[in-house]
């Protein structure tokens, strides 16, 4: 029974691997997220909320303006990329499987949920900041509707393909036209999902930088105008960590456990709203 | 029940108006969902139209080739080659792909073969943390604390362990990519176990069990049956890791170092397409410059759409 | 019983992607009263169905030649609208699909609201649950969800529905073929009644069911319509010998 034992602890040896492969991806988070507490929370204040950032070298201020602005550019991002978004998702839905224009659209979406968000900057800023020759919230909020949409689309494929094909022929069995049945019978029937699928995209975009870089740029004022350069918290966060002065990088670190409580905020109404669901399935 | 016959509420008596507005309604809802479908090609022809038009001007000036073999990156002097961030791209990418498959693989066994099941939940989650961390976050995180420990304790040790290979050469600098490496492996990392994951919960119960039936030890199972049957969708889950890393921005901008030059070192500063393009783009204060980073983005933008659409096809679709 | 022909069927066929699954059927359903569609599975009997409100149309690939005439109207002639035509032949599924997001009372009056059809919801909710003899159980509730009722009541529910809209036909596709035995005797009692007023279609595995509720009855097999007579001469002194051995159990 030599080789069967030997046999065996190659398979526990094995699988203590695994685990320490857990541990290894473990320690960058636990070490991410106990810096940006204990080092944010040092320079948490109410004026990180309320004010707008101090200049280099002086008092710190704070992100108020930024995190207003986040808010807009996200707004803005989610007007134009959830109609769009969850339209293309429905009419994936609701196309035959062997629909040639249905799979080459699947197929693109797939793709394009790949495509680096620096390259959705890039074509906000030839679409919006080269003609208006400015820079303003609404490019920004380009960029991230066009980060936004594929996987949207992708996901509202496939929750309103779950909903009971039943539903829809009870619709139109009553002689309701097609386009109410979708909008008022199926579409709600998966609107939960839909709803978790939209925050967590939100929550995503929000955390976006690079591509607001050179759309949104950033604004160290009070400014709320699509039209006109905004500061948000990531754009904000990098230009602080990136000085040489302390007082900036305290912010930043302040800035980030910000932005982590947002995106998380963002998830936690998710996962509620997805466990709703859950839940009304069984009632 | 006092139901009477009474006439048909509305039908005998519809106008065809009715009729007519019905049809209207689906067509414009039809017509809706077709040009929000179509919004998907639309966006990406209009990817490839902006770029192509910005950038077209500057590859038709030194010719593609020589625009992407050359290394020298002087914007004042209107000379633009993509070499030093074709070069700091891969070199990033292959060093997070190579550091996190590994571990992405075990995370992945752990949670499908391992793990009791009621430790697979929280593990999961943990590792869908990961993910949710904005970029800059990482960035932060890496320039404050990676940088330091590869500066202070890893790449001395490296560089006296194996300072003989060109790789593990040169002063310890920290930023460099290395550094920037380290951090994509991390970001990188929930895609590589979250898809591994994906592609093994399609490993068939019966493959399963008629190995154990064998009498295989559970280590034996994955061998034989799990990892064999994955394969091709464990080379998918690296070729969108890799996707992933060529394209992350704003972690490889704060700590590659961006220095537009080709160093053979882990160790030595480098620049990325993404990150050049990220701190250059808003300062560009010509035409040519513009296009010179659009011309980089539209490399970037072709070379992951390859490695996404090759992923696909190895993944393979599993939606219904 | 009145002898009127509410819906006639002449040399209807059906495919789906250019197979036929239903071959030259022709038969008359009189007004107000119960026509059972029986016959083994993949027989027809539900694309038969389908076709008498054309929701068989929606399926990709399927067409269907022939006629349907509604009152003397052929439903596939020009102008006649299939949404509207579902108004005047409505239908009920073999498993209940009540809409889960609306209430009791939103789903009796969907058809109605959905349509914009003018009444008085109040009035026209409570009628057709009465009708489904559902109102007794669930007049308390009626902001409820229809999650909380049984398999029966659910299916009742969808029957109110379908009664709302204040249908010429009512089509039954295996209406009771989900439920248990208790609430599969409610359906066919209702349906009894709703012959009162209606003209009903209803497809059935359960031969002992068609016997018991309908005024004649289809046989069709192969996708093709072997006999319709009169339910009690069909059962007894068939006419094909095919009806024969389907009824007596010994094939199918």
């Amino acid at each position: 029974m030599k080789a069967a034992l030997s046999r065996r602890v190659r398979s526990a040896a094995a699988f203590l691997l695994t685990a320490l492969c857990v541990v290894i991806a473990l320690v960058p988070l636990l070490s991410l997220a106990w810096l940006v507490v204990s080092r944010g929370w040092a320079g948490f204040s109410w004026a990180l909320l309320t004010e707008v950032p101090g200049p280099p070298g002086g008092a710190p201020g704070g992100v108020g303006n930024a995190l207003a602005g986040t808010g807009v550019v996200v707004f803005w991002a989610a007007l134009l990329g959830l109609p769009l978004g969850i339209g293309a998702g429905v009419f994936l839905a609701e196309s035959d499987h062997d629909d040639r224009l249905a799979s080459a659209v699947r197929f693109t979406a797939d793709v394009l949920a790949g495509v680096p968000s620096i390259v959705a900057g890039i074509v906000a800023y030839g679409l919006i900041v080269a003609p208006m020759k400015r820079f303003s919230a609404l490019a920004g909020a380009v960029a991230l509707a066009v980060l936004m949409l594929p996987a949207l689309a992708r996901t509202t494929e496939e929750l309103v393909r779950r909903v009971p094909g039943a539903l829809r022929e009870g619709g139109l069995a009553l002689g309701i036209p097609q386009w109410k049945t979708s909008l008022r019978i199926v579409l709600p029937a998966a609107a939960a999902g839909i709803a978790t699928a939209v925050l967590l995209s939100i929550a995503r975009i929000a955390g976006e930088t690079g591509p607001l870089l050179f759309t949104s740029l950033n604004n160290a004022h009070w400014s709320l105008a699509p039209d006109q350069p905004i500061g948000t918290l990531t754009v904000q966060l990098y230009n602080d960590a990136i000085s040489p002065y302390p007082a900036m990088q305290q912010r930043a670190w302040a800035t980030a456990l910000l932005l982590l409580v947002v995106v998380g905020l963002l998830n936690m109404a998710a996962r509620v709203v997805a466990g709703r669901r859950a839940e009304g399935a069984h009632g | 029940m006092s139901m009477a016959h009474t006439a048909p509420l509305a039908m005998s008596g519809a106008p065809p108006r009715r009729a007519g507005s019905v049809r209207t309604g689906d067509r414009l809802w039809r017509l809706f969902l077709l040009a929000a479908g179509c919004g998907v090609f639309l966006l990406t022809a209009l990817i490839l139209i902006v770029l192509a038009r910005l950038a077209l001007p500057v590859l038709h000036q030194p010719g593609t080739w020589a625009f992407l073999t050359s290394s020298d990156w002087d914007p004042v002097a209107e000379s633009f080659g993509a070499l030093p961030f074709v070069w700091g791209t891969l070199v990033t990418s292959a060093v997070a792909v190579v550091l996190a498959f590994p571990v992405g693989l075990g995370v992945a066994l752990f949670i499908t073969e391992v793990a009791p099941t009621w430790l697979r939940r929280p593990v999961t989650f943990a590792i869908e943390l990961l993910s949710a961390v904005p970029s800059v976050v990482y960035g932060l995180w890496g320039l404050f604390i990676v940088v330091p420990w590869l500066r202070e304790t890893v790449e001395p040790a490296l560089g006296a362990a194996l300072g003989f290979l060109p790789l593990f050469s040169g002063p310890p600098l920290g930023l460099g990519y290395l550094a920037a490496g380290l951090v994509l492996a991390v970001m990188v990392l929930p895609t590589l176990a979250s898809v591994s994951i994906e592609v093994m919960r399609t490993v068939p119960a019966g493959l399963r069990e008629s190995a154990y039936a064998l009498g295989a030890t559970q280590w034996e199972v994955v061998r034989l049956a799990v990892l064999p049957h994955s394969r091709s969708g464990l080379v998918g889950a690296l070729v969108l890791g890799t996707g992933r890393a060529l394209g992350e921005t704003m972690a490889v901008a704060m700590l590659i170092g961006n220095a537009p030059s080709v160093g053979t070192s882990l160790f030595a500063p480098g620049y990325s397409l993404a990150s050049v393009i990220a701190n250059e783009f808003a300062e560009a204060g010509s035409d040519a410059h513009v296009g010179a980073l659009a011309a980089l983005g539209l490399v970037l933008f072709l070379v992951t759409i390859a490695f996404n659409a090759a992923a696909r096809l190895l993944i393979g679709r599993r939606q219904p | 019983m009145d002898e009127t022909v509410r819906m006639a069927v002449r040399g209807l066929s059906a495919f789906h992607r250019g197979t036929a699954v239903l071959h030259n059927v022709t038969l008359d359903v009189r007004d107000r009263s119960v026509l059972a569609v029986i016959g083994p599975s993949g027989c027809g009997k539900s694309t038969f169905l389908r076709c008498l409100n054309r929701m068989h149309e929606l399926a990709p690939g399927a067409s269907v030649t022939g006629e349907i005439l509604l009152d003397g109207r052929d439903i596939h002639g020009p102008g006649v609208d299939p949404v509207a035509l579902r108004r005047r032949v409505g239908m009920v599924f073999q498993r209940p699909n009540p809409f889960p997001t609306m209430s009791i009372f939103e789903n009796v009056a969907a058809g109605l609201r959905l349509n914009r059809m003018a009444g008085d919801l109040d009035a026209v909710v409570e009628r057709a649950l009465r009708a489904a003899a559902l109102w007794d159980e669930v007049k308390d509730r009626l902001r409820g969800s229809p999650g909380s009722l049984s398999g029966g009541q659910q299916q009742r529910l969808c029957i109110a529905r379908a009664l709302a809209v204040e249908p010429e036909v009512l089509l039954m596709d295996e209406p009771a073929s989900a439920l248990d035995p208790i609430a599969s005797a409610r359906v066919e009692d209702l349906v009894h009644e709703l012959k009162a007023r209606y003209t009903v279609v209803i497809v059935t595995h359960n031969m002992q069911q068609a016997a018991r509720v309908s005024d004649s009855t289809a046989f069709f097999y192969l996708g093709r319509l072997v006999e319709h007579s009169p339910t009690a001469e069909l059962f007894t002194n068939p006419r094909e010998e095919r009806t024969e051995e389907y009824v007596t159990g010994r094939f199918g």
